[in-house]
């Protein structure tokens, strides 16, 4: 199997007026090309801030403060990766949405309620496949039985060979943005509505040349999530991360989307990071699991093992707590809370709640164990050794 | 087993108005005919997806709102008659204090706690429209109920934002059994709490309704939940009741296309036991203006042209399972056929 993308050690800090709350305590791990991998927590365990701080879109007064993140775009050669945490912005603008691309919680925050879905689906194959597309127009113009030429046909012309050859060319650039001129860029926009078009229809909406007119409030929410996830879908990404995608929907609209999600993963795109607290979501969807507790990842296995052997107390308790389906007897709850990250709690951040806390546990942090098969857990139940300083 | 309250055709209706003169251009059919009996003592689950009108069954029942149409019937029992609380008014409603028999906890503790007052102000807010307690008597009744629910003394002075997300949640418990209800309706109490806090809420839940004897309407969109603690489950589909019947048959057994989607829907929390679902087609249609015929014909696998004509009624199919499906006889076997469950 080969590595897309690891994490090594991540720490992300945010800096509030109460104190420094340390959100990421260390995560380093590693997602293969091809694979689904589920980060499951609870609420306020840094599952979202984890992706956040890889795809670095952490808001103020957050920082990511350690760490790598390297991606390896190329499945056969495994030399080269890119550590995402020293590329600069414009590199990352330009990665974002087109090799790796992101699906929200929310559909209703996540599109635009004053842009028609079509224009938001475009907006993405604009930015990431504008020379692609504007070569694709060049040559409908070129073709003898063409569209007719107008006055300003040569001109356009011009323009669009200019656009293939620098899309971030000067004269294309001012031409955009002059009025009457601006026109020229109107058969590549018409070329962004028909992929964008082609691409919802691939989602299974009905009607989508008729869909792309609408605007979201025309939309229920399971639709809209189609849209959202459309978008992500437009430049075929390499790793699609979905936080939280389905939370937010009904049982029988979570199946369709979900069902969606497998068919895509067979046919569209490579990984999936999907990031939920449903653990019936990652054992129906995920190859492998990580289970994340107030900023430390606690146990990483693949699924069946997690949920079939389940090493750290906290997978364990988490496991007991969730109701199932030939439930008999009370359920097993997880005594307190989660810990405030302003102060967590020393050593292991789960020994307040943990059944079998020794000593160690409230001095240091346990190393990261392999226990075979790709298994490993952090906690004093199988070593003696606290974590190094600065090592994953 | 006695019946506490009785839903007969319960309606709930909201006008749409439109045009210059904001008349009445359509309704809003939240409530379409509910029956349902709730027996003392038990448990009864109400699941459905969003929008289908089970939480406005819940606050209908304790009189948040007025219905449009049918009748309410408490039985109130010690002798008694049983009151109709559909039509009642505001005042009559304060006279026969349902208003203290019958209470709620809802969904999202961060919102339905005034935020500017301390917790004893919030538990003892009830109180207040009870005879007349001492101060004394009233401090030890919170006390008391703090204890109930899991809290301690030292929660007694504080304001709701020093809580956890569970710990609110058991606030709003406290507050609702503060007058010795004998019926609470919850509306999603752990949909907004996580995993291992639910578990305590439920627990807790559970553990009351022993203690106190109460009456339960759980109302949840989350299968398992429902299904850990409710001796029977309703299920709700655009503002009509499709399926009733005890928990562990309609897991089991159960006979409307519905039920066997929203079943098979549920994420298993087990990963080799990864089930084939019934992904229904579409979504929900609008209670403005609904299908004709069954409600859930434009999305059932099953459809055949009886269902777009004529709308089925809530049938008795063994003792306490009914089912509104006119295919119902024969829905083990075409959902075996189609889905190989």
């Amino acid at each position: 199997m080969s590595v897309l993308l690891q994490t090594e050690n991540l720490v992300t800090n945010f800096y509030t007026y109460e104190g420094v709350v340390r959100a990421l305590n260390g995560i380093s791990l590693v997602v293969d090309h091809g694979t689904t991998f589920g980060l499951v927590g609870e609420s306020g365990c840094g599952k979202s801030v984890a992706v956040r701080s890889m795809m670095r879109i952490i808001q103020e007064p957050g920082r990511v403060e350690g760490g790598k993140v390297v991606v390896f775009f190329d499945p056969d050669s495994q030399q080269r990766g890119v550590d995402l945490l020293q590329q600069s912005e414009a590199y990352l603008e330009h990665l974002r949405g087109d090799q790796i691309s992101m699906i929200f919680q929310e559909p209703n925050a996540a599109l635009n309620p004053i842009m028609s879905i079509g224009d938001q689906v475009a907006e993405s194959f604009l930015f990431h496949k504008r020379k692609e597309m504007c070569a694709r127009v060049l040559e409908e113009l070129r073709r003898p039985d063409g569209p007719s030429i107008s006055p300003l046909g040569a001109f356009q012309r011009h323009l669009y060979a200019r656009a293939v050859r620098n899309p971030r060319d000067l004269l294309v650039t001012v031409a955009a943005k002059i009025p009457l001129l601006k026109h020229w860029q109107r058969r590549l926009k018409k070329e962004a509505l028909r992929r964008s078009i082609e691409i919802i229809g691939k989602l299974g909406i009905p009607n989508p040349d008729k869909v792309v007119k609408l605007y979201p409030h025309n939309l229920s929410g399971g639709m809209k999530q189609r849209i959202v996830i459309a978008i992500a879908l437009a430049c075929s990404p390499l790793l699609l991360i979905a936080d939280e995608a389905t939370s937010n929907l009904d049982v029988t609209i979570q199946a369709q989307i979900l069902d969606l999600l497998r068919s895509l993963k067979q046919t569209e795109i490579a990984s999936i990071l999907l990031i939920t607290h449903d653990l019936g979501v990652v054992a129906e969807t995920c190859d492998r699991v990580g289970v994340m507790y107030a900023g430390n990842l606690c146990e990483v296995a693949d699924v069946g093992d997690l949920f079939h052997d389940p090493r750290h107390p906290y997978t364990q308790a988490l496991l007991a707590a969730v109701p199932r389906f030939h439930q008999e007897g009370p359920l097993l709850s997880i005594e307190g809370a989660v810990p405030n990250l302003v102060d967590p709690p020393a050593g292991c951040r789960f020994h307040p709640r943990c059944p079998e806390v020794r000593d160690i546990c409230r001095r240091q942090f346990p190393e990261t164990v392999d226990m075979g098969g790709d298994h490993t857990v952090a906690c004093y139940r199988y070593t003696d050794r606290p974590r190094a300083e600065g090592a994953p | 087993m006695k019946k506490l309250i009785e839903l007969r055709d319960l309606q709930k209706h909201y006008p749409v108005r439109g045009g210059i003169l904001r008349h009445q251009v359509g309704s809003v059919k939240a409530l379409d005919g509910i029956d349902l009996d709730i027996y003392r003592g038990e448990c009864l689950g109400l699941v459905g997806e969003s929008g289908c009108g089970k939480t406005t069954t819940g606050k209908a029942i304790i009189r948040l709102h007025r219905p449009t149409g049918g009748q309410i019937i408490y039985h109130r029992g010690n002798g008694h008659d049983p009151l109709d609380i559909a039509t009642m008014s505001p005042g009559a409603l304060k006279r026969e204090d349902i208003r203290g028999r019958l209470q709620m906890v809802f969904q999202d503790p961060t919102t339905s706690l005034n935020p500017r007052m301390l917790v004893k102000n919030i538990i003892a807010e009830p109180l207040r429209e009870q005879p007349p307690m001492g101060s004394r008597e009233l401090e030890g009744r919170i006390l008391e109920l703090l204890r109930l629910v899991g809290l301690t003394q030292d929660h007694y002075l504080r304001y709701p934002h020093e809580f956890s997300g569970g710990q609110r949640q058991r606030i709003a418990v406290a507050r609702a059994i503060a007058t010795n209800p004998e019926f609470l309706v919850l509306d999603e109490p752990t949909s907004a709490l996580d995993v291992s806090v639910q578990a305590q809420i439920l627990n807790l839940l559970q553990d009351l309704r022993q203690q106190l004897e109460l009456t339960y309407l759980f109302v949840t969109h989350h299968l398992l939940v429902v299904k850990y603690i409710s001796n029977r489950l309703a299920v709700m589909y655009l503002g009509k009741v499709v399926e009733i019947a005890p928990t562990k048959q309609l897991f089991v057994q159960a006979r409307h296309p519905y039920t066997h989607a929203l079943l098979s829907g549920i994420p298993i929390p087990d990963a080799r036991q990864r089930s084939r679902r019934i992904v229904l087609q579409g979504d929900v249609p609008s209670p403005l203006n609904p299908p004709k015929g069954c409600r859930f014909h434009t999305r059932c696998p099953f459809v055949i042209d009886r269902c777009r004509e004529e709308e089925p009624l809530l049938e008795r199919f063994s003792e306490e399972h009914r089912v509104a499906c006119h295919r119902k006889d024969e829905m083990e076997r075409l959902v075996r056929d189609r889905f190989g469950r």
